[in-house]
């Protein structure tokens, strides 16, 4: 028997928010839905919110589910959280969050929380009308799993957002994995990949060691030395400015670091762009104090003749 | 710990009779000698040891010499058909079914990367085996048949004498895993075609942990656990005196109360399946109802999960078991019920009631009066219910398709 909290059960045996939200003839609120899950996978969730259009706020949540105690559970919890949230805000519950209001859930029954923030996405991304395959990365979009329908770039985001470390707990979160179990020596692979990215120092052009996975750096900034705080500077630069300007006919280059000032060499149409002002504090200034640290000031020198 | 459960989950494991209780205390006690030993006090269990084993075999309509004691129902699948294969080292062909128990299983799985060939028989809607694929899957290169006699999950039984003619035809040996029959059907080995047949004490009334396989004197048998020379070499390791006992205990009270338990088990089944089938709407018995074991039923509610339904019967006190995939470790709903092409409405919302000769009228009757109600909750929970949007509609098509 499954070891469920009090706050698990409590939710199984008198659940909150079940039914349905209908599509009312109300000035100013919309009804969204999202459905995820399914009959073959063995649990499935539909969400329904009503939403204030004006302030973007959810007035109600309410959920029908197909599944275990847990996806139950999950589904109530859920409701309970969102119910007047922003959008926005909502967007930001995680399926962590679902089950840390539940007191945990049996690892194995991790997927119900992460079904329960699957449907949060899905309702609101319906009621903003953008497809949930943009939601993904479509390079990295490829089917892992073919029993469950699992997609890596899913898989790639529940080990990142829950620190997962093995292919038993991708399971545990997403399925993948539970039904042939052919998957799994690609789970694994790719779990040693996320774990080389965050840990392994790469080289750089210059020789420089730097953490290759920038968004985890961002949490480690304060630690940089000058060095490495350089190295990420050239590095974002090379890896996301530069591709941009090249393709618009420009370029820049890293000139020099002073402190917080970031000295940069404007080229090609760039150095002559009527807009370089702009080109210097959006599509790079904001980038790196987005990337590296958010005291950084960038300013364009003249290139010595 | 709660003990005052209204049991209805025989086919998973069974009260310990108190008269098998009593039997065996004493050699948990005062008793505890080797049977192995040469002194008297070690000795003397021999005979009592001899004696479980004449009642066992008295249950299996077998010789004494035909038992080997083993430690459960899993070891003795594994040990008839290592021995089959060691018996028979030139044959590199098993034949077994998709709804095995993985005991057996995983050991064809694992033969398979050995450079073994398995078939593995296919099952209808109900469950049953076609008898014709069986034949044409048999050749002079099969070394075992290896099926159950009756389903745990749906109590379904197969026509094992059937099965067993046509594995001798083809000098195949036939090893038959019966945990879920024995004490439910009665058994004749003497006028039987099955070569090694597996049991478990703890499916008739004994405690867990002993269990026996019957080898057909003149079938080659060599031995799964090395070591000394108990069970006539056949399985080594101190025996498990309190358990053999009983299990001879176990195995004598079935065979006494066969009839009349087993007539009494099918009327409460009867009555619990079909007076759920009136009163619950879209549901039905899984397997076949002719060539079934008498306490065993096996429905389907559709649009709603298992786990939750054995939950809500927990908080009644009742104890049952599901195929869903959320009650075990597995993501995978029961690989028996999937063979027999169950659709996933009922799938996944499949309970088995097993029931056993203790099983009372009041206990059925509780069952009856909550049942109805645990699955219109659930129901009112489910999207799949009244799916006025068609989103299960919808991926009944795209299943469909696959």
């Amino acid at each position: 028997m499954w070891d469920y909290t009090d706050k698990v059960l409590e939710l199984f045996y008198n659940p909150k928010n079940q039914g349905v939200i209908e599509e009312a003839e109300q000035a100013g609120v919309k009804v969204a839905t999202g459905e995820v899950g399914s009959i073959a996978c063995g649990d499935a969730l539909r969400l329904h919110l009503k939403v204030e259009v004006a302030s973007d706020k959810i007035l109600d949540a309410r959920f029908q589910t197909f599944g275990c105690t847990s996806a139950i559970a999950s589904s109530s919890a859920l409701t309970e959280m969102i119910k007047g949230l922003t959008l926005d805000e909502a967007l930001n519950v995680s399926n962590k969050d679902i089950a840390d209001y539940l007191g945990g859930l049996p690892e194995a029954k991790m997927h119900c929380s992460v079904m329960g923030q699957e449907a949060l996405e899905a309702a609101i991304y319906n009621y903003r009308g953008i497809a949930r395959d943009v939601h993904d990365d479509d390079d990295e979009g490829a089917l892992i799993c073919s029993c469950f329908g699992i997609s890596e770039s899913k898989i790639r985001r529940v080990i990142r957002e829950n620190n997962l470390t093995d292919a038993e707990q991708v399971t545990n979160y997403v399925k993948a994995g539970g039904g042939c179990g052919s998957c799994l020596a690609n789970i694994d692979d790719i779990i040693k990949e996320i774990q080389q990215e965050a840990a392994t120092p790469a080289i750089n052009n210059y020789g420089v060691k730097v953490a290759t996975d920038i968004a985890n750096t961002k949490q480690s900034q304060l630690g940089l030395t000058n060095v490495q705080k350089i190295a990420l500077i050239q590095k974002v630069l090379d890896e996301e400015v530069r591709p941009v300007l090249i393709a618009d006919g420009g370029d820049v280059e890293l000139y020099d670091v002073d402190g917080d000032r970031v000295k940069v060499l404007l080229q090609g149409a760039c150095g002559s762009c009527s807009s370089s002002t702009a080109t210097l504090k959006i599509a790079i200034e904001a980038r790196l104090q987005d990337r590296v640290s958010k005291n950084l000031i960038v300013e364009a020198v003249e290139p010595l003749l | 710990m709660q003990n005052n459960c209204i049991y209805l989950d025989n086919n998973a494991t069974t009260k310990v009779d108190p008269e098998v209780v009593e039997v065996m205390l004493p050699y948990l006690t005062e008793y505890y000698g080797n049977p192995s030993s040469m002194h008297t006090f070690g000795g003397q269990l021999a005979k009592a040891v001899k004696t479980a084993r004449e009642q066992l075999a008295a249950l299996l309509g077998a010789d004494e010499s035909e038992i080997v004691y083993t430690s459960c129902g899993t070891e003795g699948d594994n040990a008839a058909i290592r021995a089959a294969l060691l018996a028979q080292p030139d044959k590199r062909h098993i034949i077994t079914t998709q709804v095995e128990h993985p005991a057996v299983l995983n050991v064809c799985k694992q033969l398979e990367t050995q450079g073994y060939s398995v078939t593995y028989l296919s099952v209808n809607r109900q469950g049953q085996l076609d008898l014709n694929e069986l034949e044409a899957s048999l050749t002079g290169n099969t070394a075992l048949v290896t099926t159950m006699y009756a389903n745990n999950e749906t109590g379904v039984v197969f026509p094992i004498e059937q099965i067993g003619l046509r594995a001798k035809e083809h000098g195949a040996l036939f090893h038959v895993d019966a945990v879920q029959a024995v004490g439910k059907i009665p058994l004749n080995m003497k006028k039987s075609t099955v070569d090694m047949l597996t049991l478990s004490g703890h499916k008739i009334h004994a405690p867990k942990g002993i269990g026996a396989l019957y080898v057909r004197r003149g079938v080659r048998f060599r031995p799964f656990l090395l070591g000394g020379h108990q069970e006539r070499g056949r399985r080594a390791g101190t025996e498990n005196v309190p358990g053999i006992i009983a299990l001879g205990k176990a195995a004598e009270l079935e065979l006494l109360h066969l009839e009349e338990a087993t007539k009494r088990e099918r009327r409460l089944r009867d009555r619990l399946e079909q007076t759920l089938l009136a009163k619950i709407p879209d549901c039905e018995v899984n397997g076949d109802t002719t060539q079934r074991l008498p306490n065993t039923t096996n429905i389907g509610f559709k649009y709603i999960e298992g786990e939750a339904i054995l939950l809500l019967l927990n908080k009644y006190g009742i104890c049952a078991s599901s195929g869903s995939a959320c009650t075990s470790g597995s993501l995978e709903p029961s690989h028996v019920l999937r063979a027999m092409g169950l659709p996933y409405t009922t799938l996944h919302g499949s309970i088995r009631f097993s029931l056993c000769r203790y099983t009372t009228e009041a206990e059925i009757d509780q069952v009856i009066a909550v049942m109805p109600e645990i699955v219109e909750r659930l129901r009112a929970l489910s999207p799949f219910k009244n799916d006025e949007a068609g989103w299960l509609q919808a991926q009944e098509q795209t299943l469909a398709h696959r």
